[in-house]
Parts: structure tokens; sequence; C-alpha cells
């Protein structure tokens, strides 16, 4: 895996980049990757549907040890009407002002912990956020998300060489400082950006939108050496087809 | 698809839709294996509950809107276990109509109804639905001018500057299906069906009044105490599947009247910069892990013209699955613009949701709009011109 140590940043902008989040969770649990799924907005049963027409089981994953996935529903649910003493990764939720994200980390922290022990070692622990931008609705502060993403990088990619990627979503043109402010954070950590847009001409039936790819090097001065590639693309039931910008087949 | 096969009658108990759900037969388009629906039931099982359907697509459980003819364009009905946020026309005169419809489904295919509203006593609410229509003699007038096409066989666009008017997606008369029914706005339902349903009313008024302390957590104390409500519903009644010894699984149908007007004693709709600006999505955020682990289906309306924070409309749009936003023409300019003589408003699909999927069901069809008759609430698609 040529890969280590990288956050890759997920965006979308006026279109669902969810698929997005699906090819890399069954890409690294193909790849034999420990990962950790913080599923925020969808059931665990989404995933997993949609994991196995890609080829993965979650489930199997979950049992055998590779995959822990918090349910940010169903949990969320548990910690809001049944309080309980211990904390709880979610518990900003029954806070009124939201808080840190200390707890969330700690759970990321324990579930990624590389454990020695005689069992077959997987590859390179990996976090999977999906999505960093509704724990704005929840009353988190964009500061308070990029800490926690700076300690998950800190932990997992810089001490574990392992990866994390994450879903936020483009807020646009709808004057959401909140989220303006962890776009751009979160755009200066990456080390690749992938970045679904719908097309400027609105919908379009064989064409779904446009995969924008910007390989970055954080955090250096210079910028110009990022290359990025543009890429169009059409999801399908199992897969989602790429083509160059104008080679759609329905055009050809 | 699985339709209940009962011979029509006048009146239906919901003692009539047990025996229907019970004769729902397996037909080979329903797909077997473990297919969840949208919420995680933890049944794996088909489940075959009345007044619900399969899509076809991903074995999705819908259940329909009311409005035959809005299924269609949500891709087939209403998944259970998410919420339709209808966006208030400006003066909220057309999306009651679609809250009522949504209710009176419910009460017709023998669905429990959980009724919230700040405004006005669900009681009264459930007086003013509409009545559903069974009888033949209005089949009979209706046909005159529907064109009886299907839907699915007749989509063909010409690829021309020029849409074709489609036949009008009036709900087709159907008598005896158990998914989709026709009503006549022009009636009240006859109070029998009120009586013989289950239904559950959370009137904010009343409940506020109860003073016992609870945590703000940051919401409004309206939506604290709707939540706690809604929660001790499902999880009273077993809709989370808490009760196996339950005989027959039914579907909560939520409606959410008015859901952000100060009403509820959020400010949102009063100022831009509000002090409650996460009451909202907070509530959507609860309420979404709410439906995902029970059987139910919501409907919330929410005035977001009145809303002035573009970025509140985005997150309360993106946490809510189905999105539907009314227009009406009244008092716009649009009134006396011959384009839309012949309508009264239109209706925006903003947003279908992609569950246990990557692609979804979306017609190709964008431009949509209503018309009010006596009797009925049509949707048609729009015939543009394009010179």
């Amino acid at each position: 895996m040529s890969v280590q140590g990288k956050l890759t940043l997920l965006c979308d902008a006026k279109t669902d980049g969810s698929f997005l989040v699906h090819h890399f969770l069954s890409f690294y649990l193909k790849a034999n990757c420990k990962v950790c799924l913080v599923a925020l907005i969808q059931s665990f049963s989404h995933y997993n549907i949609v994991g196995q027409k890609l080829g993965v089981s979650l489930t199997a994953a979950r049992e055998r040890g590779q995959l822990v996935v918090l349910e940010g529903l169903k949990s969320g649910v548990d910690v809001f009407f049944r309080p309980r003493e211990e904390p709880h990764p979610l518990q900003f939720l029954r806070e009124a002002n939201a808080g840190d994200l200390q707890p969330l980390y700690a759970f990321v922290r324990d579930a990624l912990q590389p454990v020695d022990s005689g069992e077959a070692a997987w590859r390179c622990p990996v976090l999977l956020v999906d999505d960093l931008s509704v724990l704005l609705s929840l009353g988190v502060g964009p500061v308070a998300v990029l800490d926690f993403v700076h300690y998950c990088r800190a932990t997992v990619c810089q001490e574990w060489k392992g990866n994390v990627v994450c879903l936020v979503h483009d807020s646009g043109d709808t004057e959401d400082e909140e989220s303006d402010v962890l776009l751009n954070g979160l755009s200066h950590q990456s080390h690749l950006i992938l970045r679904a847009e719908g097309l400027a001409t609105g919908f379009c039936k064989d064409v779904h939108g446009q995969l924008r790819i910007l390989w970055r090097r954080p955090l250096q001065p210079t910028t110009h050496r990022d290359r990025s590639l543009t890429y169009q693309y059409k999801i399908q039931d199992k897969s989602v087809s790429f083509f160059a910008k104008g080679m759609s087949p329905a055009v050809l | 698809m699985a339709v209940a096969g009962t011979s029509g009658t006048g009146t239906r108990s919901t003692g009539s839709m047990v025996a229907a759900a019970s004769t729902n037969n397996v037909t080979s388009f329903q797909r077997r294996g473990p297919r969840a629906s949208g919420a995680d039931s933890g049944c794996s099982r088909l489940v075959s509950i009345a007044g619900t359907r399969r899509s076809v697509r991903n074995g999705q459980l819908l259940v329909s809107t009311g409005l035959p003819a809005l299924d269609q364009f949500l891709g087939g009905g209403l998944a259970v276990g998410t919420v339709l946020l209808i966006e208030e026309d400006k003066y909220n005169i057309y999306s009651p109509l679609l809250f009522n419809y949504f209710l009176a489904e419910g009460i017709v295919s023998g669905h429990a109804l959980l009724v919230a509203s700040a405004k006005e006593d669900p009681a009264d609410i459930l007086q003013k639905l509409p009545a559903p229509l069974i009888d033949h003699s209005y089949k009979k007038e209706c046909d005159e001018d529907i064109c009886g096409h299907k839907m699915e066989s007749d989509i063909k666009m010409k690829i021309a500057w020029r849409y074709q008017l489609f036949p009008k997606m009036e709900g087709r008369p159907v008598l005896s299906s158990g998914f989709g029914h026709d009503y006549d706005i022009s009636k009240r339902i006859p109070q029998e069906l009120i009586e013989t349903s289950k239904w559950h009313g959370f009137f904010l008024p009343e409940k506020i009044s109860s003073t016992f302390n609870v945590e703000s957590c940051s919401l409004t104390s309206g939506y604290m105490k709707l939540l706690q409500f809604i929660q001790n519903i499902i999880y009273e009644e077993g809709f989370d599947g808490s009760n196996p010894q339950k005989k027959q699984k039914n579907i909560l149908r939520i409606g959410i009247q008015n859901l952000g007007s100060p009403l509820w004693g959020d400010d949102i709709c009063c100022a831009e910069n509000c002090d409650a600006s996460h009451s909202l999505t907070k509530f959507l955020y609860i309420l979404r892990a709410l439906l995902r682990t029970s059987l139910s289906a919501c409907i919330i309306t929410v005035p977001t013209h009145l809303i002035q924070n573009k970025a509140v409309i985005a997150r309360v749009t993106n946490l809510s699955d189905t999105v539907v936003g009314l227009e009406s023409f009244i008092g716009s300019e649009k009134e006396t613009n011959p384009l839309y003589k012949d309508y009264h408003g239109l209706i925006h699909i903003r947003q279908i949701p992609r569950l246990n999927n990557l692609i979804y069901d979306i017609s190709d069809v964008k431009d949509l709009a209503f018309k009010l008759k006596k009797k009925l609430f049509t949707i048609e698609v729009r015939e543009n011109f394009y010179v």
C-alpha cells in the first residue's frame, strides 16, 4: 500500500458524494486494513447493503474484528434518551453547549489501537467519517471538529501510519460560515482532495457529476506543485464509471 | 407488486385491514432474502404490513403519501424510516393538504398515527381529513377526463424543444388496492374511521403547561417534549421491535406541522442570527435516529420561506430524506402569467434519498405543477415552451 499516513478529504458540492464513502470503505476492507467507520447519518444496514453490491460484507468484517462501526443514529438515541454517567462518544448530543469531541476521539483511538498479539495482523488502520458536516448541525463548533481531525491524524496517520478519510459538504453560496471554516481548514491539512460536483448545467441522466481530484502536499508553502485531474462520472447500481469530460458513452 | 386482494367495501376498519395483510401473497416480483428495510428493525424476513409495498428497485419498504401521483415522482412512495419534508407554500394553503392526505392514507391503511401541532388540536386536524373515495360513481366521472395510461408504459420524451403533455397524474381510481388511495377533499372523513383508528396527539399548548424539569440539551423545550413523546410511543407500542410478542406489525405515521415556526418556541424564522440555531437541526437528527430504528414514516411541514438564514435551510434539507417544496402562485407575478394559468402552483422535488443504494429512482421529469380542484389535488407535468 503506497499511500499511508495520509488524510483524504471527500467533498461534495450540490450533489451527493456518499458514493465516494462507499468506495473507500469497500476498498480498504478488501485491502485487509483495519477500519473504523464513524457512521453519523445513515444506519449500518445502509452501508452493509451497498457494500454487498460492491463486493464486501460489512457484517462479516465486523464479526472478524476488521471493522468497528460507530452508528451515530442508533447510539445517538441511546445517549439522548437514556443518559449514563460514563463518557460516551456522542455525549455532545446531550450537552447544551457542545464542547469538544474528546470522547469521540477516544473511541476512535481505542477502536484502531494496534494489538500486539498473535492474531492475523491487519494492514494499516483506517478511519472513515461520514460525515463531518453533520457535527456542525449538532452544535459542535468548526474549531472543535478541526481539533478532532487533528488529533485523529496525529494518532492514526503519524503514529500508526494509517489513513483518515472524511466527507464534508461544501455549502456553496448558502453563506454557512462554520461550514466554510471547516472545509478550508481541512483542505489545508489534506493530501488528497476528491471533490464531487453537480454539473453546472443541471441534472443529467447520463452524467451525474464531475469529480475533481487534487493531490496536495499540505502545509507546504508552494502550492503550484499540486496536481489535479477532472473526470465526469455516472453512478450505476454496483459501480461508478468514470470518463473524461465530454466523453460520456451517451454522447459519443 | 404485492396488492392486498380484498373485495372493496364502503368503510374500512382496522380489522379488515389486518385480514388483508395476511392475504398479501408473495409474488414473483418480491425478492427473498435478508433485505432490510430503511428501518433497522432487525427483522430480515419479508414484512407484509397493510398499506405498504416493496420498492421494485431495491426492496425498500414503502408507504404511500396519500397522493398516488406524488408517490410516483418520489420513486414509488415514501420509504419507511425516513422523513418527508414539505417546504410550506407562502400562505400555508396547500401544504396542509399534503399533510392531511398523508394522515388520511394512514387511517385508511390501518396505520397508527401520531399528530403533532403547536397551532391546532390534533383531534380537530383529524376531523378535517379528506374522505376516501371508494364509490363507483365518482370513478366513472374521473374516467372521462383521465387518459387511462399508466405512467410506466407511457414515458416517451421526444428529444425536442417542447415536452409533451403527459397524462394527468391524478391518482388512478383504485378501488381495493392496499397501497395508495384517492380522496375527496370536499368531504370529511367518516367519523367511524377515525374512531376505529389508533392515533396519538401532541398539542404543544397542552404539553407545555406541565411543569417538570427537562434538560435543555440545546433544544427548545417544545422540541424536547415532542421527541420524548415520540420515543415513548415508539417504545410503548413496539414500533422499534421491542415487543416481539406483539402479533401484527404496523406502521406509525408521524405528522408534525409548522416545525420551526415561532409557535414551537423556535426563533429561526424570526432572526437571521438566532439563539436556538441548532435546536431544529438537532431535533431533526434525533428524529431521523428514531425513525431509522423503527417502523415509522414521518411528514413534517416547515415554513422555509420564513427562514432567513440560508445555511439553516441547507442544513435542514441535508437532515431530511425526501424534500418537496411547494410554491403557490397566489400573490406572485406568476398568477397573471398566461403560462401558468391552468395551475395553482409548482412542486419542486428538491431531494430524494439514496437508501441502501448507490443510485436512486429519479424520474426524468422535473417540472411539476399542481392544481387544486373541487375534489382533488392534482399534479401535472408542466408543458414547457422553449422558443
